[in-house]
């Protein structure tokens, strides 16, 4: 019987195709299930939802939410809380993400050559990949805390630069944010280096090569050949820690806790949705707002890297 | 080649006098850590750049007092039960992406797409309310179900599979092999070394997440070492070699991870890497 009918139904091409498409679908369905379950319920229902809950009011305990408009959104963005803590971020994505790039290329330039105990010496420049961030910013911490830390405890070095010990680098707002920013820079060296220098391996050693025979010099092998070939891995790079300042927590909760206050130097537009002394910390509708106007800066962001950037990327041939 | 030659006489010396400027310089902050972690309390603050004293007692404090062992446990078990998941979730799914005909197919697979470009941090808001709701605050359901599949695996496996010769499939068809053998017999051997990177990556990920962890765990019993980390530092800012001593311990497993697994670090960080 359902040999008759399939025949009848899967007379010409179309009908074929059209009848395979809904054989597997329960297969697929569920090869997909899972995926398509967790994926909507933890990635995309929250998005929509957060930017439902952008315009709510809730209180403390983040029930009884009620609409109070879309004008939520606006009122965010033109805030004080909103402005600064979105020019700390970008202060510290300048100080981080350019230093980063630069000292990972640095490094890896520097670690590139035929030497006897290199391997040593690219174990040590790719180890800070195995810190956390917790575990980063706590040996920082005691490196830069004005009592009981290492730099505090140099006399010669705080005599020279009193403010190691009074108020402390991350005590000081005009300190805290480059101490945090170079403790992030530290953190992120390793997964930096390792990129870049995956990068250099993958540019074909010929050309280095043709360039020595036409006489160039190393400065200018590594300005014509290198980093041209090398845009690729830097776009990647720099686009990865952009998003990874934009997102930067833990090094605000364990250093500096945002502050010094009252300037909150160190407050970023993470650290303002989730910090334990964020001014909005209990108020779900303010926290879903600044993390949806996050998402879009974030989304901006990326798409200026790829075009502003991506034009100059050098894929190769 | 004059290129190739390694550098002699006083650029040798130049070259590995900037290199062990510079190892010095990024294993400082890690030195530090260690003295301390190696020193008993009252002689951490004398002088904190020599190793003038040594107990292992601060450690073993750190173990049992600052309960490491248990978070490392905790931890230990979020991240691999995450990456298991996360390797069956992506295969099948991007398994059914490349060899099933279905309906809405390539709709289905733009979604998938999407969810790479949400950040983590626009999620947690509503997710924290959502694992509330289900009763899951304190639990390791809470700390690993949200993140049991994810997108950029089912990209990068679908990427090999669709390699696959579309002969090979149908000879295999012809021969009685199902979906599910075929998976297990051809592809999924294929996709190994990218599995492994993968599966490194997701490690990584899930044992270094903070944020998360913070907002859904209050109970002592439930922290990661992340967390952990971070209620020594609240707790016990007087006593310093014990706070470095747990980051001490925190970090060692992760080397040895890193260290066993280093051939596919670089694969798995490149992970997302744009190929032209």
């Amino acid at each position: 019987m359902r040999h008759l009918v399939s025949e009848s139904i899967g007379d010409g091409p179309m009908g074929a195709t059209l009848k395979r498409k809904w054989r597997e679908a329960p297969l697929a369905l569920v090869m997909l299930g899972p995926s398509l379950v967790v994926l909507v319920t933890f990635v995309l229902y929250p998005l929509g939802r957060a930017v439902w809950l952008g315009q709510q009011r809730c209180n403390v305990q983040g029930k009884n939410c009620r609409s109070v408009g879309w004008g939520q959104y606006t009122d965010v963005l033109s805030s004080n809380e909103f402005q600064h803590a979105l020019v700390v971020t970008l202060k510290f994505a300048l100080i981080t993400v350019p230093l980063g790039l630069f000292l990972g290329v640095g490094l890896a330039v520097l670690a590139d050559k035929h030497l006897r105990g290199m391997r040593f010496f690219r174990t040590i420049f790719s180890s800070t990949i195995a810190t956390s961030v917790a575990v980063a910013s706590l040996m920082w911490l005691f490196l830069l805390q004005p009592s009981v830390g290492v730099l505090a405890n140099v006399s010669w070095l705080n005599s020279i630069f009193p403010v190691i010990k009074e108020p402390g680098l991350l005590n000081d707002p005009g300190t805290a944010l480059w101490s945090v920013g170079i403790s992030s820079v530290w953190a992120n060296l390793g997964f930096t280096f390792i990129l870049v220098t995956a990068g250099l391996q993958g540019i074909p050693r010929e050309l280095h090569e043709s360039a020595y025979v036409d006489g160039a010099s190393g400065w200018m092998r590594f300005t014509n050949v290198t980093l041209p070939l090398l845009s690729p891995t830097l776009l990647f790079t720099s686009v990865v820690l952009t998003s990874r300042a934009f997102q930067a927590y833990g090094e605000m909760d364990l250093l500096t806790n945002g502050g010094p206050v009252p300037q909150d130097s160190t407050t970023t537009v993470t650290y303002l949705i989730y910090g334990s002394s964020s001014i909005i910390k209990n108020n779900d509708g303010l926290q879903a707002a600044v993390a949806v106007l996050l998402f879009v800066i974030l989304l901006g962001l990326s798409a200026l890297q790829f075009r502003g950037f991506g034009k100059r990327v050098h894929y190769g041939s | 080649m004059a290129l190739d030659t390694p550098p002699r006489g006083w650029r040798a010396t130049s070259r590995y006098s900037l290199l062990v400027v510079t190892a010095v310089l990024i294993l400082f902050p890690v030195y530090t850590t260690i003295i301390a972690a190696l020193k008993p309390g009252n002689k951490v603050l004398e002088n904190p750049l020599l190793p003038d004293a040594f107990t292992l007692s601060v450690l073993a404090d750190a173990w049992t007092e600052g309960r490491l062992g248990r978070y490392l446990l905790n931890s230990t078990l979020v991240a691999v039960i995450i990456t298991v998941v996360q390797l069956v979730t992506s295969i099948v799914s991007a398994y059914a992406f490349t060899f099933l005909k279905f309906p809405f197919r390539r709709t289905m697979f733009a979604i998938f797409l999407a969810t790479m470009l949400v950040p983590l941090e626009v999620t947690l808001v509503v997710n924290r309310r959502t694992v509330d709701s289900f009763g899951w605050l304190n639990t390791f359901q809470g700390l690993t179900v949200p993140f049991m599949a994810t997108a950029l695996g089912t990209f990068l496996l679908r990427q090999v599979f669709m390699q696959i010769p579309k002969d090979l499939k149908e000879a295999s068809q012809m021969d009685g092999l199902g979906h599910w053998g075929f998976m297990k017999e051809v592809a999924i051997p294929l996709v190994r070394p990218t599995m492994g990177a993968l599966g490194l990556f997701s490690f990584l990920s899930s044992w270094n997440q903070y944020l998360w962890p913070t907002l859904i765990t209050t109970e002592d019993n439930m922290n990661t070492v992340q967390t952990g980390l971070r209620l020594l530092r609240s707790s016990d800012l007087d006593k310093p070699n014990l706070i470095m001593a747990g980051t001490i311990i925190a970090a060692v497993p992760i080397l040895i991870v890193l260290i066993v697994f280093q051939r596919q670090l670089v694969r798995g960080l490149t992970a997302g890497a744009v190929k032209g």
